[in-house]
């Protein structure tokens, strides 16, 4: 079935400015779903989704639950465990095996670059990138956009800043090309160490200190230092972290402007963000976990040939 | 030879009414475009081989000849020293699922090579002269290509202790490599130019310096920043490269840069060759041809070590087998098996196989845009290997072994893997139409390989 997204979501590189705008504006109707006292609609009835989750996950695996669930569709969760490096089925095997039980979607988060590619290539079902290795993670990526634009009204010009371990972040690379595909400007902000050596080439402005990102940005999407970094020798320690690229609140005192500070979780607090910045009033990282079941209710009814403008009738405003 | 040992030899793909003269004593080459830089020679006549030997060139058309000779008529086609493959993976012992000196020798024949060099990155590795024979055995037996040995340069190819050189060369070996993996220990690779050079062969090196190219799977660049994969820097080649000049100048051995993929190494060869240094190079046609561009969409047929790298990179690579730089085109023909390229990028193996397409690829992307002239591309693929590792062939001069490759410079043909003899299927060529068919192949005057038609 051809849909306005295609088969599958595997990234947010490859899609227009348009298909992206159309997943946020169908994700509007879906957010006041999840208000309802009664959170279900039958729209994805009958539809078997499995969620595979080839890594530990607990927010992005409950937020497609609870999107799947309230869309009525029937869901099957494999937590399969171990790496791809294991001794276990393959990859491709899984996927045949999966297919012969006719499935009709698969959200699947793999520690391999490129694993939600390779499945969709090989079967017939949808498949949903949950986030791949160190590629991309397209739903976190558009509910960051989402969570922007209902500050913003649009990202045309506005200025948001990625900080912290690009090199290693899924969320970093959608966030970049779905943030410049609508019309933001983007900048990154971290040790070099965690930068891509091609940085410069992604179209993105570096910012070596999170003084001068802080001076430059509208908004701070924070990324989450993962702990490995620092026994993989990219840093010295997560103190030293703290100390030049933590966002404190002290930092953004010196700001000309209030920022908006997201996350994608889970936090480490008192490394790359301070609590009472967390916690703080110009903080929605808590409206980007609402959103995120939104806008991955948005792709599930896409995937699955919803016609966008059944949604279109029901949403609100657009940045059109 | 006995009677087995010549079936199966007649049992080539496509041998042809060649067969029953399979072993004729004379064999002339009608007509061909006779190129052999050896003698500088690129004339068109008829070339004579005879009993294992080459024999006489007569340029005189028209010549006619009894029925005790095999004619094959070479019009429109080119004649040429037998291709040589300094560089390939045979696979055997130890993984015969995936290529066998015998399968990998035919696959050769078809691409034009006389010879090749089985890397000893086998299992058990090829780190001794038991296990030189019997790769020297199995090639013999297969009937095909020459097969030569090539001996690991350390014990189990660990980067630890030398493996015995001397005996390794008395049983057959050609040179000395621990190629797949880097010699790490600046030392270990000391040690081995000096004592190589007492046995007056070359140490081939894979250039990789190990903790900048750990855990990489391509490239390191805009693309593997892009698709999230680990990259793999130029300068992990590159200061291995400079370090075995260095190495090179100072023990006075003679050594052979494996695979060189980047534009850096370029200069440093340049810069080695301009102080006389005894280092010589080899390009392989996949980084004469396509660059990292290929990763995208996780294409594993696109995975090798070293790595696709830039178009910059691919340019500098043609200028320098042009220019004479680099010394020699090798394949590193690596099969794998289907399944183990069926999987996730940062998993699957590296390595393609490239002895049926390595001509085609030369000719369509540098003899066809005039980067080199056909005479230049049999000096890179015959010529100078023979030259650089001390091989027969790479001559047809009266005397020389009759190894010849005839091919046509101009057909066009579209790859399927499918049909390749290698029982290696990942190649990155798959559905792209080259340029260049080789129509016989003639190893100590016998046919190994005729093209139909």
């Amino acid at each position: 079935m051809t849909t306005p997204l295609g088969k599958d979501l595997l990234a947010l590189e490859p899609l227009t400015p348009e298909q992206i705008r159309l997943i946020l504006d169908t994700a509007g109707p879906f957010k006041e779903i999840s208000e309802r006292a009664i959170k279900k609609v039958p729209t994805l009835r009958g539809s078997t989704i499995v969620n595979l989750f080839f890594e530990a996950s607990t927010r992005t695996r409950v937020s497609f639950e609870f999107a799947e669930k309230r869309l009525s569709a029937d869901t099957v969760n494999v937590a399969a465990s171990g790496s791809s490096v294991s001794k276990g089925e393959t990859l491709v095997d899984t996927a045949r095996n999966l297919e012969a039980m006719r499935i009709d979607m698969v959200v699947i988060r793999h520690g391999a670059s490129g694993a939600a590619h390779f499945l969709a290539e090989r079967i017939e079902s949808n498949v949903i990138n949950a986030g791949d290795g160190t590629h991309e993670h397209p739903t976190q990526g558009l509910l960051d956009l989402l969570t922007l634009r209902d500050h913003f009204g649009s990202l045309e010009g506005r200025r948001v800043c990625i900080c912290g371990d690009v090199l290693h972040s899924r969320v970093a690379r959608s966030n970049i090309w779905g943030l410049k595909k609508l019309g933001a400007e983007v900048g990154v902000c971290g040790p070099r160490s965690l930068l891509p050596n091609a940085v410069s080439e992604l179209g993105v402005e570096v910012f070596d200190r999170i003084e001068a990102a802080i001076e430059w940005a509208e908004a701070l999407n924070v990324l989450r230092l993962q702990l490995e970094r620092m026994q993989g020798g990219y840093i010295p320690s997560l103190r030293e972290y703290n100390r030049v690229f933590g966002v404190t609140r002290e930092r953004l005192d010196r700001a000309p402007r209030d920022l908006l500070i997201l996350h994608p979780g889970p936090m480490n607090r008192g490394v790359e963000i301070d609590s009472d910045v967390a916690d703080g009033p110009h903080s929605v990282i808590l409206e980007q976990v609402t959103n995120g079941v939104a806008v991955r209710m948005a792709v599930l009814y896409l995937l699955a040939g919803g016609a966008p403008e059944l949604a279109d009738a029901a949403k609100g405003g657009s940045d059109r | 030879m006995t009677d087995r040992e010549r079936e199966s030899g007649n049992r080539e793909r496509g041998s042809g009414s060649g067969d029953r003269k399979g072993d004729a004593r004379r064999t002339v080459l009608r007509g061909g475009r006779v190129i052999d830089p050896s003698q500088n020679l690129d004339a068109t006549g008829d070339l004579i081989l005879e009993d294992g030997k080459t024999g006489a060139f007569e340029t005189a058309a028209g010549a006619s000849y009894g029925d005790d000779i095999r004619v094959i008529d070479c019009a429109g086609l080119v004649v040429s020293p037998g291709f040589i493959d300094v560089h390939c993976h045979l696979r055997e012992p130890g993984r015969e699922d995936v290529e066998t000196i015998a399968t990998g020798a035919r696959a050769a024949a078809v691409g034009g090579f006389t010879a090749v060099c089985a890397m000893p990155n086998t299992q058990p590795v090829t780190d001794n002269q038991a296990a030189v024979g019997f790769v020297l055995r199995q090639g013999q037996m297969a009937n095909a290509a020459r097969v030569h040995p090539i001996g690991a340069i350390s014990l189990g190819q660990k980067g630890e202790a030398l493996a015995e050189f001397g005996e390794m060369v008395g049983a057959g070996a050609v040179a000395v490599s621990d190629d797949g993996k880097p010699v790490a220990s600046a030392h270990l690779m000391r040690t081995a130019l000096e004592y190589a050079r007492t046995f007056g062969i070359p140490v081939a090196d894979h250039c990789e310096e190990p903790t900048l190219a750990a855990g990489g799977a391509m490239n390191e660049g805009i693309v593997s920043a892009r698709l999230g994969l680990k990259g793999i820097p130029a300068e992990a080649e590159e200061i291995m490269v400079i370090r075995d000049i260095l190495l090179a100048r100072r023990t006075g051995g003679h050594v052979h840069l494996c695979h060189m993929s980047t534009k850096g190494s370029v200069e440093l060869i340049r810069w080695g060759k301009e102080r006389g240094i005894r280092v010589t190079a080899e390009a392989c046609p996949h980084h004469l041809s396509l660059t990292e561009n290929e990763v995208n969409g996780y294409n594993t047929n696109a995975k090798m070590n070293p790595p696709l790298r830039t178009e910059e990179d691919v340019e500098a690579i043609r200028e320098a087998v042009r220019d004479g730089t680099i010394d020699l085109v090798a394949t590193d023909h690596a099969p794998h098996h289907y399944d183990e390229k069926e999987r996730e990028f940062s998993d699957a193996p590296n390595g393609i196989v490239g002895l049926e397409t390595a001509l085609a690829v030369v000719v369509k992307w540098l003899v066809k845009p005039e980067i080199i002239d056909l005479p230049t591309l049999i000096q890179r693929m015959s010529v100078s290997p023979a030259r650089t590792f001390g091989l027969p062939g790479g001559s047809l001069q009266r005397g020389a072994v009759a190894d010849v490759t005839v091919f046509d410079p101009t057909r066009e043909w579209k790859v399927d893997a499918a049909n390749f003899v290698s029982k290696g299927r990942n190649s990155p060529y798959s559905g792209h139409t080259l340029q260049g068919v080789v129509m016989c192949t003639i190893v100590g005057g016998r046919i190994v390989h005729q093209a139909a038609g």
